[in-house]
């Protein structure tokens, strides 16, 4: 009987079986930032342990940087403080740290695979949960709390439940204006923001495989949204041209070795799974969230939900705190913010889409719009295509590399109960940092359409619609 | 280990009503601000209370009859979303000991884990029986007993249950995972040594 993914990294990192029932399973390499580890080295420090494999273990800075000005010491003193507080652990417990200035900065799950650190077959870890999105490279990779952060840091091991696996298969074409995004927000809206829970998602088919890095690490990133800790994409060609010459990646004959055993550890063909899941490619639109979570989403030509069923209270609650009506087209929906950017949708496949669609014409009016790169190498990168220049010019603003708008911890935030319309990842009720602002999920394309419309908007209607399967 | 036993938990409780509420709700983000966790107490559903008064609505967590409660009702799926663990922090240094819910999130479920927050589930209706007895009448005292699996409170008896390793872990002090991680160190440096990507492949 052959084995999944999951089960053969699993069984390959499994140390022992600790005396609560729980695997310790080692970890192969431990991704940090500045918001959820400084209490994990004050309990290092407190215990005198040190850092169990520094050498397997990153840092970077994106959670509360400011994305506009970089000077240091920063304005936000509590932004210096924990940035400073970040530096001063990596220095003490001998951690590399891609801080602010450096080219290799970024958001911690765009940077891990640029650098070619993560790979397939790895154990990942990362106190942020948006960490599955690695998964994309075949790799298993967990989002993590402070106190787990430590038990990295000291032991390189975490202790955790086996999980179960469930195949979503995704077959056939994707329609044009169809988008990576529009994939997996259907996915979370069908199996329910809980669906995942105690399971691992392996997303298969011949859609997802033909899909480049950047569309799957959009899919494995939201596998948390539907209550799933980890999700993967079994490797392949794609993952390895990926990864050949990047600073970390193996060289040479190395690469050719690591090869074979990154063939070796993809799902057999004959592996069992706990449940299977189909979704057809040609059925998908472009979708859009209308509430306050990323499963509450209707296609673009959809209408608002009325209150019903078991989830008559929460709809009824969403749509007050949306300020919508049931039964209301969701495209038409006035926006006053658009955000490009964060680790779902702030690649250059992502700005490069968004940017043709932008090209030539300009944001409405009323519109504050803002496209913020994933890392300090997908600007530098954007702005070689001079795609810096096409949103400028449209009426964008154009940032510095971090989290930004996505979560309302550094200067880019909602105000009041502005409507944005956001490439991240989570419409939850004052996620973009302020108590009333209101989040519509939808893919970088859709964004750049509603930022030219100023409402919510088919990109598929727009001139020079996007062909199927660009980012 | 060192860790607390926690065997029962008794007390008052607070019912917090509703689906999917996720631990932006429970801690905003801008409370992440810091490098440590103390003072996330006062922040626990911050913005949701200053909704609910902005509306003319009382907050449970600000409704003076449940003042000093130690175990919280909730619905499914609570704790979805962001893997700060100032969530469950917060609700732990407001005193909250334990949290009796239809479901939760699993990295929600974990993190309380390792506080020593017990999350327990039960059943739809058996969540329903407990709010109402509680709203009813917030001064009666819940006896919640992990090793029974079961939640006591005058004349109602609740099937409450969590995964028995969780269960004996609460139960044995064994919930500091990092002490039993660093036991045996010689077997992780083993694991490490037949990892390909560790040895140039």
């Amino acid at each position: 009987m052959g084995q999944t993914l999951l089960q053969k990294v699993w069984d390959l990192h499994t140390v022992r079986t600790l005396p609560t029932g729980q695997t310790q399973l080692f970890i192969g390499l431990h991704l940090i930032h500045e918001v959820t580890t400084p209490q994990a080295f004050d309990a290092l420090r407190e215990h005198g342990w040190r850092v169990a494999r520094p050498d397997r273990t990153f840092a970077t800075v994106d959670h509360i940087v400011p994305t506009r000005q970089r000077q240091r010491p920063f304005l936000d003193v509590m932004a210096e403080d924990m940035i400073a507080s970040l530096e001063r652990n990596c220095r003490d417990f001998g951690i590399p740290l891609y801080d602010i200035g450096d080219d290799r900065q970024g958001i911690v799950h765009v940077i891990g695979p640029e650098l070619g650190l993560t790979q397939p077959g790895l154990t990942i870890a990362c106190g942020d949960s948006h960490t599955s999105t690695h998964g994309a490279f075949g790799a298993v990779a967990f989002g993590v709390g402070t106190s787990q952060v430590r038990d990295v840091l000291a032991s390189q091991c975490l202790a955790l439940e086996p999980l179960k696996v469930r195949r979503i298969r995704v077959t056939g074409q994707l329609p044009r204006g169809v988008y990576a995004k529009d994939v997996i927000l259907t996915i979370i809206q069908r199996l329910g923001v809980a669906g995942g829970n105690g399971y691992a998602y392996e997303y298969a088919g011949d859609t997802i495989e033909r899909m480049s890095m950047d569309e799957r690490m959009t899919i494995c990133n939201m596998s948390i949204e539907g209550g799933a800790r980890a999700g993967y994409v079994n490797p392949d060609e794609t993952t390895f041209t990926y990864l050949e010459g990047r600073p970390f990646a193996p060289q040479g004959d190395a690469f050719e070795r690591a090869k074979a055993w990154w063939r070796s550890i993809a799902s057999d063909r004959d592996a069992v799974y706990d449940d299977d899941v189909a979704i057809r490619a040609k059925d998908l639109t472009p979708v859009v969230t209308w509430g306050v979570n990323p499963g509450q989403s209707i296609a673009i030509d959809g209408a608002v939900p009325a209150p019903a069923g078991a989830d008559r209270q929460s709809t009824s609650d969403a749509l007050t705190y949306m300020g919508l009506q049931a039964g209301q087209p969701i495209a038409g929906m006035k926006v006053d913010v658009a955000f490009i950017g964060s680790c779902t949708n702030g690649r250059l496949s992502d700005l490069r889409e968004a940017a043709r669609i932008v090209r030539g014409r300009h944001v409405a009016p009323h519109v504050k719009a803002l496209v913020v790169p994933g890392s300090a190498a997908v600007r530098k990168a954007a702005e070689r295509e001079g795609l810096d220049r096409t949103f400028r010019e449209a009426g964008f603003e154009w940032r510095e590399a971090g989290c930004s708008m996505c979560l309302g911890m550094n200067p880019d935030k909602l105000e009041g109960n502005q409507v944005c319309a956001a490439s991240s990842n989570r419409n939850f009720k004052g996620r973009q940092g302020s108590p009333t602002g209101r989040t519509l999920l939808m893919s970088p394309a859709m964004v750049a359409a509603a930022a030219l419309a100023g409402e919510v908007t088919d990109v598929r209607t727009l001139a020079d619609p996007a062909p199927a399967g660009v980012a | 280990m060192g860790a607390e036993r926690i065997e029962t938990i008794e007390g008052r409780a607070l019912p917090m009503r509703g689906e999917d509420i996720d631990t932006d709700r429970i801690m905003p983000a801008r409370f992440l601000r810091s490098i440590t966790f103390e003072g996330l107490e006062t922040h626990v559903f911050e913005d949701d209370r200053l909704a609910a008064s902005r509306s003319g609505d009382v907050h449970p967590f600000d409704k003076p009859e449940y003042e000093g409660a130690s175990i919280l009702i909730v619905n499914r799926n609570f704790g979805s979303g962001s893997s700060r663990e100032h969530a469950p922090q917060g609700l732990r240094r407001r005193g909250i000991r334990a949290i009796i819910g239809e479901s939760f999130a699993e990295i929600f479920f974990g993190n309380s884990l390792m506080i020593g927050l017990a999350c327990v589930t039960a059943a739809q209706g058996d969540v329903e029986r407990l709010m109402a007895q509680v709203e009813h009448d917030p001064g009666v005292v819940l006896h919640l007993d992990l090793e029974a699996g079961a939640c006591e409170s005058r004349g109602l008896k609740v099937p409450v249950s969590m995964p028995a390793h969780v269960r004996d872990a609460l139960i044995a002090g064994a919930w500091d995972t990092t002490g039993l991680l660093l036991d045996r160190y010689e077997a992780v440096t083993a694991t490490a040594a037949k990892l390909p990507y560790l040895s140039g492949f």
